[in-house]
């Protein structure tokens, strides 16, 4: 089973990545298709547990504690297979 | 006077901070990371600049569980003097010992250069030789300076005086460098124990080599 975490800056914490990069689109003749962007990063765990809620649950622990800055950043985990 | 400098891996500016302190006539011990505890007679505990553990995941998020930090948490509660500089500011966040976190500067550039501050409080330790509303021109050197609070704790800054620093121009007036909020470049706790600044006193000791405004701020603790 993997744990995959998508950590990004919350909504209303100003992301300049995102602006610089929806700028570069526009510039390359995305403007028209592209409505705004947003950067944040993916982290994905191996994990040994086989029973899919306790997984989550220390995987939230996780991001509470190291994974995601939770003054400026939000986090989604997804477990799969 | 004795000063304890931390070094984690990645750490870079260690030996400007002994330097530093050594003129100023301070005893200075670096102290390794994995040391389970800090000098019992330390009377300045300084988090010096750098890119601990190569600022995986953000800056400072893994230096803050080194083994020594439990240590530095204690220190802290128990009302020790802590400097954060540059990357020990962002370890500063990290651990929750200062409000607000860093993002990466607004112009997505790694900064390096000489920049002016305006001191805003100087009823501190950390700033008391020098006057409210004067100028220093000391060095900032970071990518991760975008200090960011939200608007509850920025209002609770400012009612604590706890904002110290602020990046301006040569005529004193606040300016944008990096997009900090209100354009802070450093701040204190509400206890008034623990000093975080992105910009590099240290660097700033002697004329010859561009500038000697830090020796004022550091002299501070010596008092």
């Amino acid at each position: 089973m993997k744990a995959i975490v998508n950590v990004a800056l919350k909504q209303g914490v100003l992301d300049d990545q995102g602006k610089a990069t929806h700028h570069a689109l526009d510039t390359l003749g995305f403007k028209e298709v592209v409505k705004d962007v947003r950067i944040g990063k993916q982290i994905i765990i191996e994990l040994n547990s086989s029973d899919e809620a306790l997984a989550k649950e220390e995987v939230i622990k996780m991001c509470e504690k190291l994974l995601a800055n939770t003054v400026i950043e939000d986090y989604d985990i997804e477990i799969v297979g | 006077m004795k000063v304890s400098v931390l070094q984690f891996p990645g750490t870079n500016c260690e030996y400007d901070t002994q330097y530093a302190f050594e003129q100023l006539g301070a005893d200075v011990e670096i102290v390794w990371h994995k040391e389970k505890n800090i000098p019992s007679d330390t009377d300045l505990l300084v988090i010096p600049g750098g890119f601990s553990y190569g600022d995986y995941l953000r800056s400072g998020a893994i230096a803050r569980f080194a083994n020594i930090m439990d240590s530095v948490q204690e220190y802290a509660a128990n009302g020790g003097k802590i400097l954060g500089i540059c990357n020990g500011f962002q370890i500063l966040l990290e651990a929750g010992l200062l409000p607000g976190a860093m993002k990466r500067n607004d112009s997505l550039h790694f900064i390096s250069k000489f920049h002016n501050l305006k001191v805003i409080d100087n009823n501190n330790t950390f700033l008391s030789l020098l006057k409210k509303d004067e100028l220093i021109n000391i060095p900032v050197a970071h990518h991760d300076g975008n200090y960011f609070i939200d608007v509850k704790g920025l209002a609770e800054l400012e009612a604590n005086n706890q904002i110290l620093l602020k990046y301006c121009d040569d005529n004193g007036t606040t300016e944008n460098l990096n997009g900090s909020v209100s354009n802070i470049a450093g701040i204190c706790n509400k206890e008034r124990n623990i000093f975080g600044l992105m910009p590099h006193p240290e660097r700033a000791m002697e004329e010859l080599l561009g500038g000697n405004d830090g020796v004022r701020m550091l002299k501070g603790f010596l008092q």
